[in-house]
């Protein structure tokens, strides 16, 4: 995120975008909920009328894989109607003249054709988001996870800077992570093409700097594949060992019948794992691990907060800590690493390889953590960044961008849009929360949610048994009858092994980020009786 | 400008316009007990433990609800406010069955605390006998009415803190109860099970159901730590005792969740102690697993690895890291992968 949880709850107007966030990220939602009946503006721009609509002063329920279409009839607005904040643009962007040109090809009545959502409503939301200064946005996967995520990121940003919303507190560009340390992961590097703090790998300086620290004579420059390329390269056989830690991707991943079949071809398969899971069933060694809190360690949050996290008890049997599991490969490959425990690793390689980091160390970690950028041991933390609009790479650019549709979109055969999300009551493939007392109680099994239009086509009664397929699979699930969901969506999770969206959905990507369609693809739905 | 002042106990006293009395007081670290109130919500004035004596007033006012005016007279500690609060607090105790010997409060209960500090030796007022039935038809909250006080913490924690907007009065006067809509049970109601009532429950009417039996509140101990579900990376307290959490609560001031928690983070942190948890590794043969020691399972690890890396080259490795652990141990991933075996085919689940 750009800016800070402490600015959801005293932001003026914002613009909530393919965000569930009272079940993906209740305490967030309660910040900005806080807001709203303080008086502050919310668009909840959705297919579904999640439950933030409930307070919203607009819903916008735009068709699934419409967003660029949508923002850019926005940004028609606001470039036709003059709405735009032309000295932010001048001074802070650059860009704006193919981002102009781009976006009067999207005039409302178009953007409108392909959304789904009216005209006016259109007008509406740029004429509401250029009265407030500033508005602040916050989108999740339903931004990410599509063939065009990348494109639907630089919309939001566009957006933003367009308004000049972009270097303040309360504005911004806000993706809420979606796990605990999902921000922690990128920033140590667990990346393909960068080292930690995001240097790249193909910057022979920053080869020779890890290089150096590390011992070594030298690092490989050609920046790595990612997980589908991983998956496939099983099959394939240009991978031949696959070390997974603490990942489900039997259950997480698009497709599951594929994704086990390139999973049982593999010739050697490391699970690192602290349960056994569907996808340590193919493991060749299975190593137990240490869980979260059975370590002394640090996760990073969406707002960029180093945080600490401490130990109550040791793991249970032989079960180790997974630094110390590497560490220990390390060593039976011939290097002896130094570090002998997480403070030691942060304090003496992490925070002086990161330069973004360099001022954190764990003694100044004891209370509120600290939000990244800081530098020195004197810096008190970014609470948000790009301040004033001077960004950090200079000028910000606006990106001409254009609206494509989905990979999979619905025919004849497959009538219906499936997209796929988190539930509050579980996290993911359930490995926590399916062992965590009571909240099976609440949330035993997986549904199709489906809308009143479609029960009544179909003839299906809540709670019913009926059957969704795709061109990957078929599922047969309890049917959820619901108003949240409109006409021609299927809606699901992919909590539970039994029904998981997964078995559906589509291996179509992101060419740039290698993100999965999981928002949409094309189902039919069955009765059985 | 002249500075804002107004007279506490005889002495003057800055404030900030709009300030209440409390928060007034609170700023200049002077203490006036209260129960209902509730940091970041309205006033409601509901419990009237707060009382003081305002030089014009007729009756006495609710410091937590009274705005502060220019050279306002306030006494805090007349015979005429104890004896007030004094009985306030044995009206309270006489409004349900406040039995600390067997409440799941106990320790932790800010009835209990005023009735030791008002030095209230017995009961004055025989209490109240018949009370709305218990709800516990739910997995994690106990709601026993007959210990609550309506302070209406609940309430506020409920519609201005979380804003779930799952609770609030109902009934009037002696029948007065907390409900949800239709005053059903929790589990048929907008409730999202976030507890965050029952973190708030100055007394034992709202207690945890996963957590009872399990510790007083004096054998705990207290550990901060950071919920490991989604990435608002909420600050969590541990109650520890003999090494095993008993419940979870949050840092009331511990950015960025204020005192907030939700189900998951409040309530799902038993995984840990599961019995399918794996303790020890395990090294395929023959299509089973079998157990084997660290040295075996990490010596066929490396060696694989090894052979792998002399006859296809590095790049035919590739792992994922865990977006679920430490930082620390996603950088010894990468620097296994880059430093040792020599590919960058490290990945983890960035984007989704």
């Amino acid at each position: 995120m750009t800016n800070s949880f402490a600015d959801f709850a005293k932001a003026k107007m914002i613009l909530v975008i393919g965000s569930n966030m009272t079940e993906a990220h209740p305490v967030a939602a309660s910040l900005l909920k806080m807001a709203v009946i303080g008086g502050a503006g919310l668009i909840v721009v959705d297919p579904r009328r999640t439950p933030l609509v409930d307070l919203a002063n607009l819903h916008v329920p735009i068709k699934v894989g419409s967003d660029v279409a949508f923002l850019n009839g926005v940004m028609n607005v606001l470039v036709t109607e003059d709405l735009y904040d032309k000295k932010y643009v001048e001074s802070c962007t650059m860009g704006f003249e193919d981002l102009k040109k781009k976006v009067l090809e999207y005039p409302p009545e178009r953007a409108a054709a392909i959304s789904g959502v009216s005209a006016e409503m259109i007008r509406d939301v740029a004429r509401r988001l250029a009265a407030v200064r500033p508005a602040m946005l916050m989108y999740t996967l339903g931004i990410t996870e599509h063939i065009c995520g990348v494109n639907n990121v630089m919309s939001c940003a566009n957006l933003q800077m367009l308004l000049g919303n972009v270097g303040f507190e309360c504005g911004g560009v806000n993706p809420l992570r979606g796990q605990n340390n999902v921000q922690g992961a990128c920033d140590m590097g667990a990346l393909p093409n960068v080292f930690p703090g995001y240097q790249r790998v193909d910057n022979p300086h920053a080869r020779e700097k890890f290089a150096a620290a590390w011992k070594v004579e030298k690092l490989p420059e050609k920046p790595g594949i990612m997980i589908p390329q991983m998956i496939e390269g099983l099959l394939d056989g240009k991978v031949k060992a696959f070390y997974v830690f603490g990942e489900n991707l039997a259950n997480t991943e698009p497709d599951i019948r594929h994704v086990e079949h390139c999973l049982g071809s593999a010739e050697f398969l490391v699970c690192q794992d602290i349960f056994p899971t569907e996808t340590t069933r193919f493991a060749h060694v299975v190593l137990p691990a240490a869980a979260w809190s059975e370590n002394d360690g640090t996760f990073t949050s969406s707002e960029r907060r180093v945080n600490r996290v401490r130990t109550v008890s040791a793991p249970p049997g032989g079960a180790k800590p997974n630094w110390w599991i590497f560490k220990e490969i390390a060593k039976r490959m011939g290097q002896d690493w130094e570090t002998n425990s997480a403070q030691e690793i942060w304090d003496n390689e992490v925070s002086q390889l990161a330069p973004s980091l360099g001022g954190i160390k764990y003694f100044r970690l004891e209370k509120d953590g600290l939000q990244w950028p800081a530098p020195s041991l004197e810096h008190q933390g970014t609470s948000f960044l790009h301040k004033e609009g001077c960004f950090t790479c200079g000028l910000g650019v606006l990106a001409p961008i254009d609206w494509i549709p989905p990979a999979e979109v619905p025919d004849a055969e497959y009538p219906l849009v499936l997209s796929t999300g988190r539930r509050l009551y579980h996290y993911h493939t359930r490995t926590q929360t399916g062992r965590s007392q009571g909240l099976n109680d609440l949330l035993g099994e997986e549904t199709a949610d489906i809308s009143e239009a479609e029960a009544e086509k179909y003839g299906i009664e809540h709670g019913e048994m009926i059957a969704v397929k795709s061109r990957r699979g078929r599922v047969v699930v309890k049917a959820n009858v619901t108003e949240q969901v409109p006409e021609g969506l299927v809606w699901m999770a992919f909590h539970f092994r039994e029904g998981c969206a997964n078995w559906l959905t589509n291996p179509a990507y992101d060419p740039i980020t290698q993100t999965a369609e999981y928002k949409a693809c094309a189902v039919a739905i069955e009765k059985l009786a | 400008m002249k500075k804002a002042i107004f007279l506490l106990n005889g002495k003057e006293t800055p404030y900030r316009p709009g300030q209440t009395l409390l928060e007034a007081t609170q700023a200049i670290g002077f203490h006036i007990p209260t129960l209902c109130h509730l940091k970041e919500t309205t006033p409601t004035g509901a419990c009237r433990i707060c009382l003081v004596e305002i030089t014009g007033a007729r009756s006495l006012m609710a410091a937590c609800s009274t705005p502060v005016a220019e050279g306002m007279e306030v006494f805090t500690e007349t015979e005429r406010v104890h004896n007030t609060r004094k009985l306030n607090v044995e009206l309270l105790l006489a409004s349900g069955k406040h039995d600390c010997l067997i409440c799941e409060a106990s320790g932790d209960c800010r009835l209990q605390e005023l009735a030791y500090y008002y030095g209230i030796k017995e009961l004055k007022f025989s209490q109240d006998e018949k009370f709305y039935p218990t709800d516990d038809d739910n997995p994690f909250i106990i709601r026993d009415f007959s210990r609550c006080i309506r302070c209406g913490r609940c309430i506020q924690a409920c519609n201005e803190l979380v804003v779930n907007r799952a609770i609030s009065y109902g009934y009037r006067g002696k029948n007065s109860k907390v409900v949800t809509g239709g005053d059903g049970p929790y589990t048929d109601s907008e409730c999202v099970f976030c507890g965050q009532c029952v973190e708030v429950c100055p007394v034992g009417a709202l207690t945890e159901k996963k957590a009872k039996g399990k510790a007083r509140a004096w054998e705990t101990n207290k550990i901060r730590t950071t919920c490991p579900y989604c990435g608002v990376g909420c600050q969590q307290w541990l109650h520890v005792k003999d090494g095993k959490i008993a419940k979870v609560t949050a840092v009331e001031d511990g950015e960025p969740n204020m005192g907030r928690l939700c189900v998951k983070g409040r309530f799902g942190y038993d995984f840990i102690y599961s019995e399918e948890r794996l303790k020890t590794p395990l090294i395929r043969e023959n299509g089973n697993f079998r157990e084997a020691s660290w040295d075996e399972a990490l010596d066929l690890v490396a060696g694989k690895f090894k052979e792998i890396i002399a006859t296809h080259g590095p790049d035919a490795i590739a792992g994922v890291s865990c977006a679920r652990s430490i930082n620390e141990d996603s950088y010894q991933m990468q620097k296994l992968f880059r430093a040792v075996i020599g590919t960058n085919n490290i990945d983890h689940c960035a984007r989704t």
